[in-house]
């Protein structure tokens, strides 16, 4: 098990392959459905994001509500594979990770390679152990959306596998 | 005639909503033990066991066991002796699900179709009445996420297609569905009746308890051999290439029209949540 600290490295993300199981420490964003057609309607009119792109990791992923005392709630992925047609273009604005659930598709298998960048899938259905292992959380963007609002979250032994490489490889069967 | 005020029927949806939010069904829980156990690829097992970690967790916290708390699919089987007195049947409802969601810290995930405006409370709920025999109130709770109900599939098929069209279907839904609905999942299948007909008997027959069968052996053939199948798919837990799929698969039917063979796969995932009480 590789223990990985975010921000990766080009090299970093160079070390990893398909298949391979990790663990996620460091700062992540959460985003999913309408946040991200909020940041595509940001970059269209030219706006600021409201976070860095550059090398950062997504985590396509709503959270629970924390319960009082608690960090977060459940945080575990949603399905990747709704965000197939906005994550290339931020791969290719220098979006280092994406972490979620289940297959990405050929364009995004493409957007990896081009960008020496990583897909994660972390375990669908492990809501508590994620929420569990947020250290922080604060909501810098969309705080109407709800759950679906963007979320800074500093993680801390997230564990994952690495989903699609850089190489073109992938987990999934074909 | 016997009368109950829907405030009950509200209190027990609360009760088994904030119940099924934070646990696995014993059922579901057993399966995936026993997947667990059988599975033999690594990065499966791997999963597999990261889930039951997980579900133990989530109980002893009472933490949600999914983050996707989903939409409360309530069905309600009202026995016809049985006079409601108060509050609207579905205002009670919607108020049971409301204080849950709220009290339990569960995600709202219910939005306008449109404009995607999230309603904020969970409501409403999706409400399912049956009109039975009896005095007693049956009140079933099954928190649905979307990654496996948006995978779920209606086919209209010819009577020509016969029970291997079925199967087929199934399958085919499953292996098109892929990594994306948290495998290894649990189908319940709606067979026959009409167009909305049968995808509610899908819904039906996931609240069935897992390992079980349909009393009848032409229907249980069909949930047996269509669970053989969908094993020999090797999509494996969260897609990463293993033997288990499915946990189950649930068929529920009803008479159709002599021009067609409805068949409705609703899919779930592994995450089986779902509680039941007697009033």
């Amino acid at each position: 098990m590789k223990k990985l600290q975010l921000p990766l490295s080009k090299e970093e993300v160079k070390s990893l392959h398909a298949g391979d199981a990790v663990t996620l420490s460091g700062i992540i964003y959460t985003a999913r459905d309408c946040a991200h057609k909020r940041l595509f309607s940001l970059l269209d009119t030219g706006m600021p994001l409201p976070f860095d792109l550059k090398d950062a990791t997504i985590y396509y992923a709503g959270p629970c509500p924390a319960k009082p005392g608690k960090v977060s709630g459940s945080c575990g992925p949603t399905t990747s594979a709704r965000m197939d047609s906005f994550a290339p273009r931020l791969f290719d604005l220098g979006l280092g990770c994406a972490v979620g659930k289940g297959e990405m598709c050929e364009e995004v298998r493409q957007a990896l390679m081009r960008n020496t960048a990583c897909y994660f899938a972390a375990v669908g259905g492990a809501g508590a152990i994620y929420g569990n292992a947020i250290q922080s959380s604060e909501c810098v963007a969309f705080e109407d959306l709800l759950s679906e609002a963007v979320y800074r979250l500093e993680v801390r032994d997230f564990p994952a596998v690495v989903a699609m490489d850089c190489y073109g490889e992938s987990v999934y069967k074909k | 005639m016997r009368i109950v005020n829907t405030k009950k029927i509200e209190n027990c949806v609360y009760r088994l909503a904030r119940k099924a939010g934070t646990s696995l069904t014993p059922a579901c829980r057993a399966a995936m033990e026993n997947a667990a156990e059988r599975e033999t690829s690594p990065a499966c097992k791997f999963a597999l066991d990261t889930l039951l970690d997980n579900a133990r967790l989530a109980e002893k916290e009472e933490l949600p066991v999914c983050q996707d708390t989903g939409m409360a699919c309530v069905l309600i089987r009202l026995g016809q002796q049985v006079a409601l007195t108060g509050d609207l049947l579905e205002d009670a409802v919607n108020r049971g699900v409301r204080r849950a969601y709220a009290d339990g810290y569960f995600r709202k995930s219910v939005c306008d179709p449109i404009t995607r405006i999230n309603t904020g409370d969970n409501t409403p709920a999706a409400i399912h009445l049956e009109i039975v025999a009896g005095d007693k109130i049956e009140i079933t709770f099954l928190p649905k996420g979307f990654g496996s109900e948006n995978m779920s599939r209606l086919y209209m098929l010819t009577p020509a297609k016969g029970t291997q069209g079925v199967v087929d279907c199934i399958v085919q839904t499953v292996k098109e569905a892929g990594s994306r609905p948290c495998p290894p999942v649990c189908i319940g299948v709606g067979l026959g009746g009409n167009f909305d007909g049968c995808a509610f008997l899908a819904k039906k027959a996931l609240t069935r308890e897992i390992g079980s069968h349909n009393p009848r052996e032409d229907v249980r053939a069909i949930e047996e051999e269509a669970l053989r199948r969908i094993n020999e798919l090797g999509i494996g837990c969260q897609g990463f290439g293993g033997n288990v799929t499915a946990l189950n698969v649930a068929c529920e039917i009803a008479p159709t029209h002599i021009a067609g063979l409805p068949v409705a796969v609703n899919v779930q995932c592994h995450c089986v949540r779902c509680e039941k009480e007697v009033l």
